[in-house]
């Protein structure tokens, strides 16, 4: 089984167009919703909920009024300024507990928080594993863990051959949490200024934690100065661009019809993302030594 | 004021917005800009801001000294971020994971751990056109963004308009970004994308108790998929940038609407003042 994970450092460049697309495209496969806190994946598959689970993400500081002293020790030790005038702030708590081990007449007890809830889903093409983060919740890292952890599961289980990805925007927690220990990251980015400026910091962040990364440009076309800027910045980093998407309006009205787009129309943009998953899955392929002939890429 | 600009989803125009609004109003007031989206800072593509001092952000992550250090255990026992570990007669700490909150320290039976700074990214400050700018950024490879956000946040309150440009989502860094501001301006665009993330951000705004108001970018034949939530939801609609092929050429050129198109500014100034009323309602509102 193997794991492809679709990032772009900028939200808003087709990352879930792209996964919508490959959800239709691949045989065999999980797909798997890390953009825990905006998941869109869904409203393109139309999946049918078939488990659901909380998720229990860290803890929350509860102040017993009966008990408390007014000492004011937790509010004065508290690092994250979330406890003031004898009240928890929920938003800011951690839930790091040391509130609870220092208060002197025990007035405190940590609870367990459900900080969002966990779905498989059966859809048209194939299981699919999403989550829902609550609103203004910490540990989108780890429900994002939990999230792979079941996607690789199905897959196992089900002797599926791809895991197909959907990442969040960023670079931090809930992205290297879906990158870490992925066989490809594919970069989608656009040509503008903003586009290529997260690439650039997404491939770094793939560098770190030593996942291939490829580059596709979506709408290469509406500023082709800045593709050529980004495709020298990817020959400087060695950094393969695997697909160059037209810009096609047919991709818009497929969204708003909520179909992938290569569902929608054969047009420019649906022809060069089937040759994009045909890529995608050679290399993934590949990395095992099985090469599949005939496809028109040579070696990676 | 502050305004903060989010969105729910990723590239709707959040940073467009933010910093052709700094740009219109710098004519008539002293105007502060905040870039907040730390893992993927962008607002000085636009603003192209001179800086005058680059400072360090560091957390605390502990240190153990070895000379006091028995190897009891407690600190790992209390760590709930599993950020520290002892194995044997080694301490091993994790500062990727450490959250900072001291229990290992405070905790320590022997007194034996120091907390020492962690670097997890940078601070600039600087100006533009007599635009006051900070931009917090994450170092590549580091996962917590929230530290750094309350950091660029953690200026004296100056005169006149604040602006913060936030990240996408709705996870911590945009809540921190949010939190404390007069008023949040939301950007979304007319797509089922759009509207399913709006309506997350906005359960946010209403968590954090900020007033909000919406901007629809790439605007056209489908904006009712919006202004029908909106109008629901009693949320006013107080901009849309239409979907132009020059607006969308500007953009990916690194130009504010402002700098561009001049007869932007005043529709952005409008924009202003339309917030301002909303806020000095409010305001009424709570006094009653």
């Amino acid at each position: 089984m193997k794991e492809v994970v679709i990032l772009s450092g900028k939200g808003g460049t087709g990352k879930t167009t792209i996964a919508g697309s490959f959800a239709a495209l691949a045989s065999s496969k999980v797909l798997c919703d890390c953009d825990v806190d905006a998941a869109d994946l869904n409203l393109l598959l139309e999946p049918l909920v078939q488990e659901e689970h909380d998720f229990t993400g860290g803890w929350l500081a509860f102040i017993n009024e009966d008990k408390c002293c007014r000492c004011n020790l937790c509010s004065q030790l508290c690092r994250f300024s979330a406890i003031n005038d004898f009240k928890v702030d929920e938003i800011a708590c951690e839930g790091c507990g040391l509130c609870e081990r220092i208060c002197p007449v025990k007035a405190i007890d940590m609870k367990p928080n459900i900080a969002g809830r966990w779905f498989v889903s059966q859809t048209k093409y194939g299981p699919l594993v999403h989550a829902r983060l609550g609103i203004a919740q910490d540990n989108s890292g780890k429900l994002v863990a939990r999230v792979r952890q079941r996607a690789k599961q199905l897959a196992a289980e089900g002797g599926l051959d791809y895991i197909i990805s959907d990442g969040p925007p960023g670079t931090g927690c809930p992205v290297i949490s879906s990158l870490t220990g992925a066989d490809l990251a594919l970069l989608v980015t656009e040509p503008t200024l903003s586009g290529a400026h997260d690439l650039e910091r997404v491939i770094q962040v793939c560098r770190h934690f030593g996942v291939r990364a490829v580059v596709c440009i979506n709408k290469f076309d509406i500023n082709e100065l800045n593709t050529r800027k980004i495709e020298d910045f990817c020959a400087r980093s060695e950094t393969r661009i695997v697909s160059r998407i037209p810009y096609d309006s047919t991709v818009t009205e497929a969204l708003m019809q909520a179909e992938p787009v290569v569902e929608y129309t054969d047009g420019t943009a649906s022809l060069e993302i089937m040759n994009l998953w045909q890529t995608t899955a050679f290399i993934l392929d590949s990395k095992n030594g099985t090469y599949n002939a005939g496809l028109k890429h040579g070696s990676f | 004021m502050i305004v903060s600009i989010a969105s729910g989803k990723g590239g709707t125009g959040k940073t467009l917005v933010a910093t052709s609004l700094a740009r219109s109003l710098i004519d008539d007031y002293s105007v502060t800009l905040l870039d907040c989206d730390v893992e993927e800072p962008n607002a000085h593509l636009f603003i192209k801001p001179q800086i005058t001092s680059t400072e360090e952000i560091a957390v605390k992550v502990p240190r153990v000294r070895q000379d006091r250090c028995n190897h009891c255990g407690k600190c790992s026992e209390v760590c709930v971020f599993n950020a520290i570990a002892v194995l044997g007669d080694t301490v091993l700490t994790f500062p990727e994971l450490c959250h900072g909150c001291g229990a290992c320290s405070h905790l320590c039976p022997r007194q034996a751990i120091s907390e020492i700074p962690y670097r997890i990214g940078t601070l600039e400050k600087g100006h533009s056109g007599g635009l006051e700018f900070a931009k917090g950024e994450l170092d590549v490879g580091r996962a917590m963004a929230t530290p750094i956000v309350r950091k660029v946040k953690q200026r004296p309150p100056g005169e006149g308009i604040t602006l913060i440009d936030a990240s996408p989502g709705t996870s911590c860094p945009v809540i921190e970004a949010i939190k404390g501001t007069d008023f949040c301006l939301l950007v979304t665009e007319p797509t089922p994308f759009g509207l399913n993330d709006l309506s997350l951000a906005v359960e946010a705004v209403k968590e954090l108790g900020v007033p909000c108001g919406v901007v629809i970018n790439r605007a056209g034949k489908s904006n009712e998929v919006i202004e029908h939530y909106c109008q629901e939801q009693d949320i006013p609609v107080l901009l849309k940038i239409p979907l132009e092929l020059k607006i969308a050429c500007l953009y990916s050129e690194g130009f504010t609407l402002a700098d561009g198109l001049p007869e932007w500014k005043a529709r952005f100034k409008q924009l202003a003042e339309r917030i301002m009323e909303l806020t000095g309602e409010r305001s009424c509102n709570t006094q009653r």
